[in-house]
């Protein structure tokens, strides 16, 4: 028996990193054997975190699930409810007003908007570049009043229904959104300045971390860092839900492979998600917003199974879900892209990287714990 | 890697001399949004204790509770939500399902204390800073329609064609239908407070709304013998406390009744009763009248083991309820379906029998018990000048003699004076025989004791209604008879209670007509019962006082019904029959 020098005792140092460390997105952590400050070998650890979602959502009335989903996702819970809500309605046949399709792609935006801002400044923030952090977290902060003034909340929304969403826009709101987007858009080349055009943070980006093109196909990878890797998958494009079909934008991909590109991806998408935002504003119609649901406490979801994808911040993003024609959902089965980013293609990107760039390369494949372990 | 990445990160400083955007909290706090999801405030006048926010709460964070000061009445369970902020996640689903929209949350959601045992709170009754607060998430039901929705609607009979025939005026739901409706059911229960027969309202209801409709017939059987009647013509005070219709439409209850029963050809086959469940306990009880007051005794007494005779005067069981009630409401083979099961009971019938002093004395001696549900046979006089012209009839009589088997009244005018539901028969049954029917009536339409329906229908079907109009004198001319009345104004009255019609001028109006039915009610009629009986019992405007058990206080009397006072409809009468069982079974222990 020969020992694996990867994890050999004599040679190998063995530290946990995570599941405290600021480093960590999440509740995970990473066990690690390294041989200096080189890693020889990373495994993934989950199970800080399970509420155990998917079985709760089998107890629970249909629409009491709403409440609960939300939570899967901190920074971006609208596409759970999205996924769940398509779901059922896909199941019971219950139509989705025009406007609140619209409504619903300028939350899902708006959210997407919020999340990259946060996850550009975190990218530079993992390097120690903190202001840029705080300038992200800032930034979103404005798309947070923006939610609580439409939905009653800053992070667990609720405001995505079966048949539409929960209330009409509020008066004047539609000039609130441009005013927050005239901000941020006027202070985003400061953010630039400070993080892609830092010598710092092109000397700790520019290729590490590379994610190998044909990667992408072997491990399933999607979203950003699939795009930075030269891919043009987005599901808003290729299976466009809501009204994602009469906007006129491009798929933003790059071609570094490496966390800069994953970087430029997402600083591309915070532009895509202000045209997006600007476009529904000005083609939003007119009329009702929600279609009337049934009895909630009596409502039996007919039996079927249905499969719901929608494009996160992080790729697709999908909700398997069964009813038996019951008052609950007999099954949910929720899938995140954090799955293989976060298990097999972060254990094999950190072997052969320094310990300085764990946390560097974690975020840049912007992995959520929550989708791993539901 | 240019020379400028080195130097422009270093611009980042420009911000130093920019104001901030971080909140210096506490010395300046943000108010929530106008829509905030903060803490709750509940309007208790408003809420009527549903308990819909406590079923909705996917974190059991609401709990219905007895408050001080609101004390349960019809309609009103006297409990309100108690939650527990330890839980609360602020969904508030709550809110958006609250019945009444009397739950919303405010825009405030920062409060420190020292004593966690006041996060557990009743909105609305324990004082809060936050309790008069105007902003915050409040329901929009126009939205959303979670907390009431419309009514499955029936199909009804257009005015035109159903004034020609006796048909009945509504459809009845198709099965999909009712499943819909009764599936609107919240699973309150404040209707079981508001029927007089406490009947399992929500467990039918969800029986129907499943498809389960012999589990729903079996439930209507648990404390109602006439289900198909009742879901006909019943007064439905269930519906008016539904917790639906407070910014929806009440649940169709009456009519689900009606659908459940109509699913079988036979309720006898349904309910497959035995003659005489358990051993016979060998005592025996009359009941002294077939109405659904005498009818629900024999049933429930039958089934506990007595031996049961009924009496009645008519040839058939269902009392003045079924004959009185004309085809297009309450047609005769649903009687007889119901007749059935009594039959299968065991009850023993004795029809045709005249109700004297001298039966009720040899029943005194037969029987353990009497049950007197003989009800109102007389019509009230109208005390009006000239009453005693043949012309001029009681609405009353008028029905009880099969009208729709009767002649016709093609061409005739026919006046009927009343509001009440024998009025709304008389003057629908006189148009369906061909006769214009002026009804007049001393108050305003909305002071019409008759069902809302009857009324909106009857108005539908040619009558011509003439409210506020106080009779003074009816003539006899040449060809008929001359009604004359006083057009009458509104005041209030003294004494509180619905205004009063005085005469607003001294104008005569007249309406030339060939007959005029009165229809001003009914009294009752005891001079069946021997007077010395009548000194030991407690009477009032010949009505019979009874306790809470129906018991008169004579011997083992018991009396029920109309003939007692009280709402005066049928599923009064049935609960009357039910209190009357558990007395007599007290009392012949």
């Amino acid at each position: 028996m020969g020992v694996n020098p990867a994890t050999d005792p004599k040679k190998t140092t063995h530290l946990f990193f995570g599941p405290q460390h600021p480093g960590v997105t999440g509740n995970m952590s990473i066990e690690m054997w390294f041989d200096g400050d080189q890693i020889t070998k990373a495994i993934t650890h989950v199970g800080y975190l399970h509420r155990g979602f998917e079985k709760l959502m089998e107890k629970r009335l249909w629409i009491q699930n709403f409440p609960l989903v939300c939570r899967i996702c901190v920074p971006e819970p609208d596409i759970n409810e999205e996924c769940y809500a398509l779901a059922i309605e896909e199941l019971t046949g219950i139509e989705v007003p025009e406007r609140a399709k619209w409504i619903r792609t300028l939350v899902l935006e708006l959210a997407r908007f919020a999340v990259n801002l946060m996850a550009f400044g975190g990218q530079a923030g993992t390097l120690g570049l903190g202001t840029a952090a705080m300038w992200g977290i800032t930034f979103r902060d404005f798309v947070l009043d923006l939610f609580e003034e439409l939905t009653g909340a800053r992070i667990y929304h609720i405001y995505i229904q079966p048949g539409g969403v929960r209330r009409d826009l509020p008066p004047g709101f539609e000039n609130r959104i441009e005013e927050v987007l005239t901000k941020i858009e006027e202070r985003l080349p400061e953010l630039d300045r400070l993080v892609l055009n830092n010598a710092i943070f092109k000397l700790r980006t520019q290729n590490v971390g590379v994610v190998k093109p044909e990667w992408i196909k072997e491990y399933g990878l999607v979203g950003p860092v699939a795009r930075g890797s030269g891919s043009v998958r987005d599901v808003r494009k290729d299976a466009p839900y809501e009204i994602y079909n009469k906007l006129d934008f491009d798929v933003v991909t790059e071609t570094g492979n490496d966390i800069y590109a994953r970087a430029l991806v997402r600083r591309r998408e915070i532009d895509l998600s202000i045209s997006l935002i600007r476009q529904i504003l000005s083609g939003m119609p007119e009329g009702p917003v929600a279609t009337k649901l049934p009895n909630l406490t009596e409502w039996r979801v007919p039996a079927g199974e249905y499969y719901s994808r929608v494009e996160s911040s992080r790729g697709e993003y999908g909700y398997y879900v069964v009813s038996d024609g019951s008052l609950k959902p007999r099954r949910v089965h929720v899938r995140g892209p954090s799955y293989v980013h976060a298990v097999p293609l972060l254990e094999r990107m950190l072997v052969g990287a320094n310990i300085a760039d764990v946390s560097n390369i974690m975020v840049s494949l912007t992995t959520c714990p929550p989708e791993i372990e539901r | 890697m240019k020379f400028t990445d080195v130097i422009s990160p270093f611009l980042a400083w420009s911000r130093a001399a920019k104001k901030v955007d971080t909140i210096p909290y506490p010395n300046q706090q943000n108010p929530g949004a106008d829509r905030y999801r903060g803490f709750h405030i509940n309007d208790t006048s408003k809420c009527i204790g549903c308990g819909r926010c406590e079923v909705i709460c996917e974190n059991k964070a609401i709990d219905m509770v007895k408050v001080d000061g609101v004390e349960p009445t019809k309609g009103d369970s006297g409990l309100r939500p108690k939650v527990d902020y330890g839980r609360c996640c602020w969904c508030a689903l709550c809110i958006d399902v609250c019945s009444t929209g009397s739950l919303s949350l405010t825009n405030k959601y920062s409060w420190v204390t020292e004593n966690p045992d006041t996060c557990v709170y009743t909105p609305g009754v324990d004082q809060k800073a936050w309790d008069s607060e105007e902003k915050g998430f409040r329901q929009e039901n126009d939205v959303l329609g979670w907390a009431g929705s419309p009514r499955e609607q029936m199909e009804i009979e257009t005015p035109e064609k159903r004034i020609e025939n006796f048909d009945e005026v509504v459809k009845g739901y198709t099965v999909d239908q009712a499943m819909e409706e009764a599936a609107r059911c919240i699973q309150c229960g404040l209707c079981i407070s508001a029927c007089p027969a406490h009947m399992h309202i929500p467990d039918y209801l969800k029986a129907i709304a499943e498809g389960r409709f012999v589990d729903a017939v079996k439930l209507f059987y648990d404390n109602n013998p006439l289900p198909e009647m009742c879901g006909k013509v019943c007064t439905r005070e269930c519906e008016t406390v539904c917790a639906m219709g407070y910014q929806g439409e009440s649940i169709a209850i009456r009519w689900l009744k009606r659908f459940a029963c109509e699913q079988f050809e036979s309720l006898a086959d349904v309910l497959a009763l035995e003659a005489q469940p358990g051993e016979p306990n060998g005592k025996k009880v009359a009941v002294v009248g077939a109405g659904p007051s005498g009818l629900s005794a024999a049933y429930y007494l039958s089934r506990k083991g007595y031996e049961v005779h009924v009496y009645d005067r008519l040839e058939k069981g269902g009392g003045v309820s079924w004959y009185a009630i004309p085809e297009y409401r309450l047609p005769a083979d649903g009687i007889t379906k119901q007749m059935e099961v009594f039959e299968q009971t065991g009850v023993i019938f004795n029809y045709g029998r005249d109700i004297t002093a001298e039966l009720l004395a040899d029943m005194e001696n037969r029987f353990d018990a009497v049950y007197l549900a003989v009800g109102l046979q007389k019509p009230s006089d109208a005390r009006i000048k000239g009453e005693d012209i043949p012309e001029v009839k009681p609405a009353f009589d008028f029905l009880m003699n099969s009208p729709d088997k009767g002649e016709m009244l093609t061409g005739k005018k026919v006046i009927v004076i009343g509001g009440g539901n024998v009025a709304m028969d008389t003057a629908r049954t006189c148009v369906r025989l061909g006769a214009d029917v002026v009804l007049s009536y001393r108050r305003r339409v909305q002071d019409m004791p008759a069902d809302d329906e009857e009324i909106h229908e009857a108005m539908e079907e040619t009558i011509d209604f003439r409210p506020k109009t106080i009779p003074i004198r009816i003539e006899r001319t040449e060809s008929g008879i001359r009604y004359l009345y006083h057009e009458a104004k509104m005041v209030d009255n003294p004494k509180g209670g619905r205004p009063l019609p005085k005469p607003k001028d001294d104008v005569e109006h007249a309406v030339d007509a060939d007959i005029l039915f009165s229809a001003i009610g009914q009294t009752s009629d005891i001079e069946f019962i021997p007077e010395s009986m009548q000194k030991e019992m407690k009477l009032k405007w010949g009505r019979i006082i009874v306790n809470d058990n129906q018991y008169t206080g004579y011997k083992n009397f018991f009396a029920g019904g109309d003939i007692t006072p009280g709402e005066g409809d049928a599923i009064t009468a049935i609960a009357d029959g039910l209190r009357a069982v558990k007395g007599i079974i007290d009392r012949l222990k």
